[in-house]
């Protein structure tokens, strides 16, 4: 995998542009990355100086930063920018409902997100303070890209100093194939279940035999659910500070009508999340 | 070898279920014969059906313990479709009903295979008791007036019940001997349902009250036959019709009806209505199995589906699992499905030796066994429980029930849905929280990795009876002597059918040997005090000064009691000095509520959010807290992995204790004075903690806190977290 070394970010001059700048800053120096931010719109005296400032303002100072203004299509422009500037993570601010504690990525985020073409991060909570990572939920899907998205989060861990990752392997429901209906029926069930746990914790461990796992504590937890949703709802319960999940293979109009994998998950963030692609 | 013990074991069990069949048969006899009157329909299709049904669905179905037969629910809609598709003419719309119940039964089959065993699941609990009521009352309306001896009785459920002092007068001003006659014995076998409970003799009870009023009637035959001068005052129109050779000539559905909607209307109701009864009766016997099994509905929806074909064409009724008569099966100590199959056989007999006894029962004595079973489905009980629920469950109730009188079966069901729906978005006072997530699949469960190897489930955004069925299939999965902790804190409402079903599968798992507990409710608010309120979380209003307790509270206010400590809700002030300890450094303390305390040891929930703001994550979780009367180091001890960013406590180092490597191998200990601690850490501390299970404990130089998972825990949790304390205190106060 790669390691990210060039960050991207979208400015809009809003009330939360302090903390995900401060947030940004960061998580740039963190992977001692090069930090980029775009704004779409005209570049204005004011708006140089506010950002000038908040350069200022903060605790850490970046080494390597660049400013990008540009005018048109904030999707077009966040999109091209990426690959122009060939950039390796792309952060990205969720929205909050009001009154509640639900967090969900808006339609222009949300367009950004589906066609991306690097990976993608979503702050829930960006803060002016550090608020440390203690706990990172990976999903382990039987899948290509899975390892990458394993070795991603252990990076993660690595560079943002948490200690403990835990794996979690979606299993669909319909691969157990005994349906549950009496005694028997549950017992054989509750042993594929088992079989497949043990299955899924054997292929998870061999992809992280060829990881560097060091000083980080590496759990696995299999669930039988949706996909997509509920490693969402698991990482809401355990409280997990980023999940890393793998980028969807395509999605389509379909996939936004019958909502699965990756969009639950954009239509209620249940935490910081990262979209490795 | 463990087929052939099985089977050891059912033949072993064949005399005791030879038995309780008999006992059920008795029952069944005159219940059937009843309710095939009541339907309209030939006294002699209820007996068919129980014979078709008994003998199929033993050897067919997925239940053990259950009774199948004609079933009471039916009474009802069988009637107006008799009367509707006859155009008046009896003898004619039985026929055409014949196909109806032929199409239900393969409709049913159906529904079996397509494992709609969850079909009852999909109706709001307090719905399903309005329509069961409505069937009640319409049974009783109608055949009040048969156990008086009027037969001439028109219009619908409501002016019967009106009509019902007028036939009282009409009794007893009438000149017809008959009438008279027919009213007195109806008045007395009521008198034997009703009492017959109240009479504790052991060979009285022996027969069931139905057939003591069976021998009653054929009885007074005799006596009028044999002993009595006086002629046998009753007319042929008040004793049943049995035709001659039984099974010679079966009456034949007719199906030419059926592409008409009146017929469609009525197959649909009749098979609502049939897996509905018979879903609820297999779940409630499942309760009562000696044996604890689980019984495969969708196996017996085949089964009876099936039976109900088989029946329809032979000319009888549906065939459903009937409540009353498994459950006399299980008192009786039947034990496998023979016993169905002997009931069905033991009614074939008597049918077959005993029909010129049989045309002797009046009408009255039948139509007071109906009586009876009809006031019971509508008790007034019954409306005194709904309300204790709720107000608001009394109002669903209420208005299916009326509408299911004023119109229709289905009309009525459908507008106890609608009415539940709309009074849930009345109290959450919004319509998108039902509609945003109901398809969502919102129920998580998983087998929590650890020692404890318990399933937990969370429940997101609402659960109510439109998202039950996820719920139950996934709790359905869990191995019922296994623990389960079910957690709400997530869920925003949680309403009654959800809240009776949560009860049902705690009482089963306790039963087989697990432990079912529900968790989060305690900042739910309810209206009423009843276990089965609906709950739901309240953004803006945060007191509530007569909390109604939750399951889980009351059963930390057993613990309590059975410590000799003590317990309150909502502690007036904080007693606690939670901030001192390092876990609470970053985070702020809202609320300590459910305190269990002694002098030196408490125990609580407390409810902390780490960040502020929009980052305010709200956590609530299960400790325990000692004061401790001498000084102690402060330290932190840790299992391998769980907490391990308590690490950055400034000034905090790790202490590796002499001599115990395996202990500092498996634990994390750290703290600031390492000398203290390695003398506070003895082999009697260190072996105290190597083998018990573990925890996080924190010392603050005055006290300990110990913290199990980073959640609300359950009772049982609860009660292994208070062991572990005060033997901890014990420990360490010693050394």
């Amino acid at each position: 995998m790669n390691s990210f070394n060039k960050v991207l970010i979208g400015i809009a001059f809003s009330p939360s542009l302090k903390s995900n700048l401060f947030e940004a800053i960061r998580l740039a120096n963190m992977f001692e990355a090069q930090l980029i931010c775009v704004h779409v719109g005209k570049k204005t005296h004011e708006k140089d100086k506010e950002l000038a400032n908040i350069f200022n303002e903060a605790d850490e100072t970046i080494k390597k930063k660049k400013i990008i203004w540009s005018e048109g299509k904030p999707v077009d422009v966040i999109l091209n920018t990426c690959i122009t500037e060939n950039i390796d993570l792309l952060i990205l601010g969720a929205l909050q409902k009001e009154n509640l504690y639900l967090y969900y990525v808006g339609s222009i985020a949300r367009k950004i997100t589906r066609k991306a073409p690097c990976s993608v991060l979503l702050l829930i909570k960006p803060s002016i303070e550090r608020v440390p990572c203690k706990h990172i939920v990976v999903n382990g899907l039987k899948d290509l890209k899975t390892k990458e998205t394993i070795e991603t989060a252990v990076y993660m861990s690595k560079k943002l100093n948490c200690t403990k990752i835990t794996i979690v392997e979606e299993v669909s429901q319909s691969e157990i194939h005994v349906k549950v209906s009496d005694d028997k029926s549950l017992r054989k069930a509750t042993i594929i279940k088992e079989r497949i746990k043990q299955r899924e914790d054997f292929r998870v461990r061999d992809i992280l035999k060829n990881i560097n796992t060091e000083n980080i504590k590496i759990i696995s937890q299999s669930i039988f659910g949706k996909r997509g949703y509920s490693i969402g709802h698991y990482a809401k319960i355990v409280r997990a500070d980023l999940l890393v999940m793998n980028a969807p293979n395509k999605t389509g109009l379909l996939d936004r009508i019958f909502v699965h994998d990756i969009e639950f998950i954009l239509s209620e963030l249940p935490t910081d999340v990262l979209i490795v692609k | 070898m463990v087929k052939e013990n099985k089977f050891k074991l059912f033949v072993n069990h064949i005399p005791q279920n030879l038995f309780s069949g008999f006992v059920v048969s008795l029952i069944a006899l005159p219940l059937g014969l009843g309710l095939a009157i009541a339907s309209g329909a030939p006294p002699i299709s209820g007996i068919i059906s129980a014979i078709i049904g008994g003998v199929l669905v033993a050897f067919l179905g997925g239940s053990h313990v259950t009774i199948s037969g004609p079933g009471n629910g039916l009474v009802i809609v069988i009637l107006s479709a008799i009367t509707t598709l006859g155009n008046g003419n009896l003898q004619e719309g039985f026929i055409y009903t014949l196909a109806a119940i032929v199409i239900s039964g393969a409709l049913m089959v159906l529904l079996g295979f397509l494992r709609m065993g969850s079909l009852s699941d999909y109706f709001p609990s307090s719905a399903i008791q309005g329509m069961l009521a409505a069937i009640g009352i319409g049974i009783l309306a109608k055949q009040f007036h048969v156990m008086l001896g009027i037969l001439n009785i028109k219009g619908n459920s409501i002016e019967q019940l009106r009509q019902i002092p007028n036939s009282f007068i009409e009794l007893f001003t009438t000149n017809d001997v008959s009438i008279l006659a027919a009213g007195m014995v109806g008045i007395f076998s009521l008198l034997i349902m009703i009492f017959y409970s109240k009479i504790r003799n052991r060979y009285f009870q022996l027969i069931p009250a139905p057939m003591w009023i069976v021998f009653f009637s054929v009885g007074l035959y005799y006596y009028y036959f044999y002993l009595s001068s006086a002629n046998y005052p009753f007319q042929k129109d008040q004793l049943i019709a049995i035709s001659e050779n039984v099974f010679s000539n079966f009456v034949q559905p007719d199906f030419s009806k059926a592409y008409q909607f009146e017929f469609i209307n009525i197959v649909i109701g009749i098979t609502l209505i049939a897996s509905i009864e018979s879903l609820l009766s297999i779940k409630a016997v499942d309760k009562l199995d000696p044996l604890k099994r689980r019984s495969n509905v969708n196996k017996d929806l085949k089964a009876l589906g099936l039976a109900t074909m088989v029946s329809g064409f032979l000319g009888g009724l549906n065939v459903v699992t009937v409540i009353a008569r498994s459950s006399v099966n299980v008192n009786n100590r039947g034990t496998n499905k023979s016993s169905n199959f002997f009931h069905a056989i033991f009614l074939l007999l008597f049918i077959l030796l005993f029909t010129s006894e049989l045309r002797k029962i009046q009408l009255s004595a039948l139509a007071s066994i109906l009586v009876y079973t009809g006031y019971k489905l509508a008790s007034p009980e019954n409306i005194k429980k709904t309300f204790q629920i709720g107000s608001e469950q009394l109002l669903i109730f209420l208005i299916t029930l009326i509408t299911t009188l004023a119109t229709s079966l289905i009309t009525g069901i459908l507008a106890g849905i609608l009415v539940t729906f709309i009074i849930h978005t009345l109290i959450n006072k919004s319509i998108l929280l039902f509609t945003m997530n109901v398809l969502k699949p919102n129920v998580l469960m998983y087998k929590e990795s650890g020692r404890e190897n318990n399933y937990y489930v969370s429940i997101k955004n609402f659960s109510s009876f439109l998202n039950f069925n996820k719920l139950k299939s996934k709790l359905d999965q869990i191995p019922e002597n296994k623990d389960v902790i079910v957690d709400f804190s997530l869920c925003d409402f949680v309403d009654h059918s959800v809240m009776e079903n949560m009860n049902s599968y705690m009482e089963s798992f306790k039963r087989k040997g697990g432990n079912f507990e529900v968790i989060g409710l305690d900042k739910h608010g309810t209206n009423t005090s009843h276990p089965f309120a609906m709950r739901r979380i309240s953004l803006f209003k945060k007191v509530y000064k007569k909390q109604n307790l939750t399951k889980r509270q009351k059963s930390i206010s057993r613990i309590a009691k059975d410590l000799n400590w003590n317990y309150e809700t909502h502690p007036q002030k904080d007693f606690i000095q939670l901030k001192d300890f390092g876990y609470f450094k970053t985070q702020k303390i809202n609320s300590i509520t459910n305190v269990v305390s002694t002098k030196n040891c408490s125990l609580f929930d407390v409810e902390f959010s780490e960040g502020e703001l929009i980052a305010k994550q709200v956590v609530r979780a299960t400790m325990f807290y000692t004061k401790l009367h001498k000084n102690l180091p402060e330290f932190t001890l840790d299992r391998e992995g769980i907490f391990e960013y308590i690490y950055h406590f400034t000034g905090f180092k790790d202490v590796d204790i002499d001599n115990h490597s395996d202990f500092s191998k498996r634990f994390y200990l750290s703290g600031t004075d390492e000398k203290s601690i390695k003398e506070l850490f003895t082999d009697d501390l260190v072996l105290f903690f190597e083998s018990n299970p573990y925890y996080h404990v924190e010392s603050n130089g005055l006290g300990l806190l110990i913290v199990g998972k980073e959640r609300l825990a359950s009772a049982k949790e609860i009660k292994a977290l208070t062991d572990f304390g005060t033997r901890l205190e014990k420990i360490i106060t010693k050394c």
